[in-house]
């Protein structure tokens, strides 16, 4: 009991004396604060509860997910043991919607480091060095912000060929234009600043300002803006799914499990709907933790 | 011996029709150890001479020499490591991100400088800190203290010249008495010369020796500390201040 | 006696927080006459927010509580928002410190003190124009009519702030809050402005309260003085007597000033003794 108040103070204090101490109080107060928003929470726990499933799905499914029974084909949620019915092909529902997580999650894992991390260098460059690098740069970012975003994804995706590495990459490159957008913003109020004009003065070269002084800075922003866009990335993976460019069948994608489903909309509901329902449980958890994470990250209101 | 040397100095912002002067034919010395001080008004051009002189303004002409390096557009490390800088607003010129530790760890590995835990240590102690403040964030410490590691930071190189941009004007005024102490003391005891700008004849007053009077981006005078507590302005402009700070603080 | 202009009696400003509440104000009583009070300290110190829970301007999750807020024995602290809304501006002013901030920056000048005087006075919009030019007249400001059509970033940072004092003072308030008004200004307009305001305020027999962190420009422009410390009065004098002041605060505030006239080799510095934060708030009351 003392020792859970010990390490309480330990991380509150304002007086931290050594390195790690002073970085674990400072996640710690994040954390706090995060705790105190519910609905951040609440979106936190389902997040937890779906990377849960799709960690456990093996554990957890009840039937084999590609195992196709014509006999039990289009069966109500709840018959047979079938917790959320079967599909046209008599797969089990709750099965696949279980593996689908795995897929959904690796697509946006992986969009969620390409994408931003190349608007981050874009965007942080661009703003550091203006002038005609900052022309060209932003110049690109426009041409690729004038496309609609589903239209250069399919364009992607036809000329490299359809499956789910694919799906990521097109999604990729043309998810990244806003973050660079953001980034550059930040950066031209950032550059400015009397703190990195005193580290200029140091002699610090621009690669160390942009990364080591700039970038700490852009991350917050860009963090809370991923997870609101993970809601729109999902919906763009389950959208080429749905569309048969993105994950290719047998394969359990929410996406093209919806598009499966299409046909027997008006009889079966269940069979689109499960998926759908999975699809907005993941976008809203999303949206719910970028809420909360501005609350914290917003280095505004970060202190004093 | 000279520390400083700039003669005819123009500074200039924007280019063609949008060219807009801050700084006219400015000359000056300052010698080793001195303390040199500029008084102006806002828009004066006043800070606007420190920052060409430390590269962050590249639109200049004139010659500048400092410590014995003749000055073109890039600045050397050497420079750096010689000529620092200290920010007028303690809440804009420290990183929100960086602990007080990481901000002078990183200008002592930038100069090379080797036991770099002695000298924090060392450096808090000098500028009145002490080693608890070593982990702190900017947002846990008062306007003061950040003006404090501002000015550790910009010692941390060891140089010889400081150059103080209002450096307590955003502060209260006991704080402000604490830091001038403390800009007094540093000065004395690492024999450090300074140009300082300010905008209360006050405060110039009580550190500068000599203190050269600013009107839009010229020198209207320049002129020792005691023929100004005489009185012995002999330009009207100078006159004016010296009346509107002698009757704020009557 | 006569009922002073404003009346307060201990007023606290909460803020309520995670760990522990934190109190900004604590237990501040004062009155206001027809006179000029200076409430003096550093920042932090409260004076800036004693200053807006007299308009009620406490941003929430501030709580504003007191034994008593009366303007003309009407009670403010629990007046509707909509009589509020008539008292500010109406009766009481506030100016703030930067200008730049306190004027739309897409409304002239003109328009929008004509503006404000109607919020508060039925007046014909020819009528608003000619008060308005008038007053501008009053705060010095040569040529109003040319300034009456410029837009706030068109005019100098003397002259907003004289602007401020003009639009402020048009619906014939009783009492003018002035939070800084001049800080944010060079030395040489800081007077000027001081003495227009100040000349205004007591033309009008109105009761100014002049917040300001420093301790010389309100004893040379106020009667009386509030000096307040980490949410409390430590001390409260006569402007005239600031120099008999017996609290170590605010000998330290007067000592710590450089002064070009007096050179010291060392500025006092001021020994923050843990006792005044506890020590009773002095009652300003009169």
């Amino acid at each position: 009991m003392s020792s859970e108040f010990g390490l309480r103070d330990w991380l509150l204090s304002e007086e931290p004396s050594s390195r790690r101490q002073a970085a674990l109080s400072s996640w710690y107060n994040g954390w706090l604060r995060f705790r105190s928003n519910t609905l951040a929470m609440v979106g936190l726990c389902v997040l937890i509860l779906i990377i849960f499933a799709a960690i456990f799905a093996p554990v957890l499914a009840t039937h084999d997910q590609f195992a196709q029974d014509l006999g039990q084909r289009l069966l109500r949620p709840g018959v047979d043991g079938h917790l959320f019915g079967t599909d046209g092909l008599g797969r089990d529902i709750y099965s696949r919607v279980l593996y689908g997580a795995r897929i959904s999650l690796y697509i946006v894992l992986l969009v969620a480091m390409v994408a931003p991390l190349l608007g981050l260098i874009v965007g942080t460059v661009a703003g550091y060095a203006g002038g005609w690098v900052d022309i060209i740069l932003m110049r690109i970012t426009d041409i690729f912000l004038a496309f609609p975003r589903l239209i250069l994804a399919l364009a992607f995706v036809a000329a490299l060929g359809a499956g789910i590495e694919n799906a990521v990459l097109a999604i990729s490159l043309t998810a990244w234009p806003p973050y660079a957008r953001i980034a550059r913003a930040e950066t031209l109020t950032i550059r400015n600043s009397d703190y990195i004009h005193a580290i200029r003065l140091q002699g610090a070269g621009p690669m160390r300002i942009v990364t080591r002084h700039i970038w700490p800075l852009c991350i917050s922003s860009l963090v809370v803006r991923v997870t609101l866009d993970m809601a729109g990335i999902i919906l763009t993976a389950a959208g080429l799914g749905f569309l048969g460019l993105g994950a290719q069948p047998p394969s359990p994608e929410w996406g093209a499990m919806i598009s499966d489903g299409r046909a027997y909309i008006l009889d079966s509901w269940w069979v689109a709907t499960i998926p759908g329902l999975a699809i907005f449980s993941i976008s809203l958890a999303f949206n719910l933790l970028g809420d909360g994470l501005r609350d914290v990250l917003d280095p505004k209101d970060n202190g004093s | 011996m000279t520390a400083i040397s700039v003669q005819n100095m123009n500074v200039w912002f924007g280019t063609g029709a949008l060219r807009a002067d801050a700084v006219l034919d400015v000359s000056f010395d300052v010698n080793e150890g001195e303390i040199f001080g500029l008084v102006g008004e806002s828009g004066s051009g006043k800070s606007t001479i420190l920052r060409a002189m430390v590269g962050l303004v590249p639109t200049w002409s004139g010659t500048m020499q400092i410590a014995g390096e003749t000055l073109g557009k890039k600045r050397s490390q050497a420079f750096f490591g010689n000529v620092q800088m200290v920010f007028q607003d303690p809440y804009a010129s420290l990183h929100p991100r960086h602990t007080v530790d990481r901000v002078l760890s990183e200008v002592m590995r930038l100069h090379g400088i080797a036991d770099v835990d002695e000298r924090i240590v060392q450096l808090l102690d000098d500028v009145g800190l002490g080693a608890g403040f070593r982990f702190r964030y900017p947002h846990q410490l008062s306007g003061g203290q950040r003006q404090r590691v501002a000015i550790a930071r910009a010692l941390a190189p060891k140089p010889t010249i400081l150059l103080l941009d209002e450096p307590t004007s955003a502060l209260d005024v006991s704080v402000q008495a604490e830091i001038l102490n403390l800009l007094a003391d540093l000065q004395q005891s690492q024999g450090l010369t300074y140009i300082m700008v300010s905008h209360d004849l006050g405060v110039v007053g009580h550190l500068c020796k000599r203190i050269a009077v600013m009107k839009d981006g010229e020198f209207v005078e320049v002129l020792s500390v005691e023929a100004m507590r005489r009185l012995e302005a002999s330009h009207a402009y100078t006159k004016h201040l010296l009346a509107s700070s002698i009757q704020s603080v009557s | 006696m006569i009922e002073p202009l404003l009346n307060v009696e201990n007023l606290w400003v909460r803020f309520p927080s995670r760990n522990a509440d934190f109190d900004a104000v604590r237990g501040v009583s004062f009155t206001l006459g027809q006179e000029r009070l200076g409430i003096v300290g550093e920042s932090g110190s409260g004076k800036s927010l004693t200053g807006r829970a007299l308009l009620r301007l406490i941003q929430s999750p501030g709580i504003v509580e007191a034994d008593r807020m009366t303007l003309h024995g009407e009670n403010i602290l629990h007046a509707s928002e909509a009589r509020m809304r008539q008292l500010r501006g109406g009766q009481i002013s506030m100016i703030m410190q930067d200008p730049k901030f306190s004027l739309n920056p897409v409304m002239s000048v003109g328009q929008q003190m004509s503006e404000a005087l109607r919020a508060h006075k039925k007046v014909s919009k020819s009528q608003a124009r000619i008060q308005t030019i008038k007053m501008l007249d009053e705060v010095a400001i040569r040529d109003p009519e040319r300034v009456f059509d410029l837009f706030p970033h068109e005019v100098s940072g003397g002259m907003g702030q004289r602007i401020m004092i003009a639009m402020m003072l048009l619906p014939n308030p009783k009492i003018l809050i002035a939070d800084e008004p001049t800080s944010a200004l060079d030395v040489s307009v800081q007077i000027q402005v001081l003495d227009i305001m100040d000349k205004l305020v007591r033309d009008r027999g109105m009761g100014l309260i002049f917040i300001s962190h420093d301790l010389n420009l309100v004893a040379k422009f106020c009667d009386r003085i509030i000096i307040m410390y980490a949410g409390r009065i430590v001390e409260t004098c006569k402007a005239s007597e600031l120099r008999q002041a017996k609290h170590p605060y605010t000998l330290g505030l007067l000592n710590s000033v450089p002064n070009l006239e007096h050179p010291r080799d060392r500025l006092d510095v001021l020994k923050r003794d843990p006792a005044w934060r506890d020590a009773p708030s002095v009652s300003a009351c009169q």
